[in-house]
């Protein structure tokens, strides 16, 4: 069997003392596409930072190709989609330019744009759709749009690995229609998806593995579990009552 | 007339010109991050270092980029974790890079006049080796600005994608911090320690009334940048005013001209197209068309 791509280790986080995840051991091995779910605030989101190095782990290990994180270097190999386009920025910005800052990973910070860097945002604009938008402000397109920009960034740096924050949230049905094509063709070019989601929506066919996190445990590791009543209905809020007292903002982040 | 044929004027001329077109360079990154003001509070540092210097007898410049330094690398370290107290730690800096320049000057011989040549500038008094010193720093930080701008863009956009791209954020962010000291201090030359910020933001913020993307706003911000420190210098030759003042102002007026009359074409554009023939990609235009 080949190395898994991600690998963690019973993990915890906590923030400012806080336990938020505990113990969370998680394997993704390639090929497969596997969505994070839970409620608001069950540590969902901070897994995947915490795979990614953006919160730093209190106890246990993340190793990433085969490598501990801590001397993981190869981030070309790495799609990272986080939920929105950052606090918003003061200087305006064309959707090419931001489609082009993917491919810093790949090329480095000195080498100059080649063409293969060129046709790689080109690609990358048109699985989303969003090839004639190259040249317009980032801050012009709707919510969905913006979200198709930062899909196409990740996509643009061609990663093996695809890690999505919660890429469908308050997404028009447009926008998460072309989100799943895109998704469609990075999976059936071999690629690894690990996704935190609210709910699936266009996404279900391609999950393979469903993983539940539930008060900063994993609760459930397999099959996609089923809809049943309200939690059925595509616009369901996924709010838990046990969860309704918690600070879900500061958990969520 | 032609009070070029002087060569401190020329020199004060080709000092501005290098400022002009350095500052808003650098100063695009700034605006993008929204610390805007940054470069204003390390200039009130810095002139905690030209106190010092006059007072231990040592190259006022050099020990003003000592001092900006270290007071950009203490505001990078307190933003980058993320402290709430930011802002409250730049106040501080800000009030007490300013009461202790104040402070030494006044402890040392130099006179008042000095004070406010770094106050507001003196770029007639600007010598030979000074030019030298400017040019050389000026270039330095344009040509660091422009290789690496697909990174540093990258880190004011978004700094943990840049974090989860490997790329050597912290670095980055330190360049950024010791290249706004540094051109703070071959500033304050030209327009002086409470005036620099403009150089660094206005020239931007003129630039994107009218364009779309980075790139772009960064080479109408050079050339703005350029026509004021420029132009500044030529009003002031014929209208003996303060150099410093006069190229603020004159980037100002241009703010306030290009703003004008984009949002005059904007509304003109509005007017003479009040059905446009609006192609699909543009759904939003319809909320304006409705009714």
């Amino acid at each position: 069997m080949s190395t898994p791509v991600i690998q963690v280790a019973h993990a915890a986080v906590g923030y400012d003392g806080r336990p938020v995840l505990r113990d969370v051991s998680l394997t993704v091995t390639a090929g497969e596409v596997v969505a994070v779910l839970g409620a608001n605030g069950s540590g969902k989101s901070t897994l995947i930072r915490a795979v990614l190095g953006l919160v730093p782990l209190a106890a246990g290990t993340v190793t990433l190709f085969g490598a501990p994180q801590r001397r993981f270097r190869q981030w070309h190999r790495i799609g990272y989609v986080p939920q929105r386009l950052g606090a918003g920025s003061g200087v305006p910005a064309t959707v090419g330019e931001v489609v082009a800052s993917g491919r810093l990973a790949r090329r480095g910070v000195l080498r100059p744009s080649g063409r293969a860097d060129r046709a790689a945002v080109t690609a990358a604009l048109h699985a989303v759709g969003l090839a004639d938008r190259a040249g317009d402000p980032v801050a012009t397109l709707s919510g969905g749009q913006q979200q198709r920009t930062l899909i196409a960034r990740a996509l643009a740096g061609e990663p093996e690995l695809l890690v999505l924050d919660e890429p469908t949230a308050g997404v028009d049905a447009a926008s998460q229609e072309a989100f799943a094509g895109a998704l469609r063709g990075f999976v059936g070019g071999g690629g690894t998806v690990l996704l935190v989601a609210h709910e699936l929506g266009p996404l279900r066919p391609l999950i393979s593995r469903a993983v539940v996190v539930h008060q900063g445990g994993i609760a459930h590791d397999g099959a996609v579990p089923e809809p049943a009543g309200h939690h059925a209905e595509p616009d369901h809020d996924h709010v838990h009552p046990h969860c309704a007292e918690e600070p879900a903002g500061l958990w969520s982040m | 007339m032609d009070l070029f044929q002087y060569d401190f004027m020329l020199r004060a001329l080709v000092g501005a010109l290098i400022i002009g077109l350095a500052a808003p360079a650098l100063g695009i990154y700034l605006v993008q991050r929204r610390l805007a003001l940054i470069g204003d509070g390390i200039g009130h540092v810095a002139l905690t270092g030209v106190g010092a210097g006059l007072l231990l007898n040592r190259s006022p410049v050099l020990v003003a980029v000592l001092a900006a330094t270290l007071g950009a690398v203490t505001i990078e370290l307190v933003r980058s974790r993320g402290r709430t107290s930011g802002d409250l730690a730049l106040a501080l800096l800000f009030y007490g890079g300013i009461a202790g320049g104040v402070m030494l000057v006044g402890l040392s011989d130099a006179s008042n006049a000095s004070l406010n040549a770094y106050l507001f500038g003196s770029l007639t008094t600007t010598s030979p080796a000074d030019l030298v010193t400017i040019g050389v720093l000026g270039v330095a930080i344009l040509v660091l600005m422009l290789v690496l701008r697909p990174a540093l863009f990258a880190v004011c956009h978004d700094e943990e994608y840049a974090r989860v791209s490997g790329l050597p954020v912290r670095a980055l962010n330190m360049l950024l911090a010791v290249t706004t000291a540094v051109t703070v201090t071959i500033a304050m030359r030209a327009v002086g320690v409470l005036l620099i910020s403009a150089l660094m933001v206005v020239p931007v913020a003129t630039a994107q009334q009218v364009t779309r993307g980075f790139r772009s706003t960064m080479a109408a911000a050079m050339t703005l940048g350029l026509f004021a420190a420029g132009g500044g210098v030529v009003v002031a030759a014929n209208a003996n005013t303060a150099p410093g003042a006069s190229v603020v102002l004159l980037a100002i007026a241009s703010f306030l001209v290009v703003a004008l009359a984009a949002a005059g074409w904007r509304a003109l554009r509005r007017r003479l197209a009040p059905h446009p023939a609006v192609p699909v990609t543009e759904p939003h235009e319809h909320e304006v068309v409705l009714r």
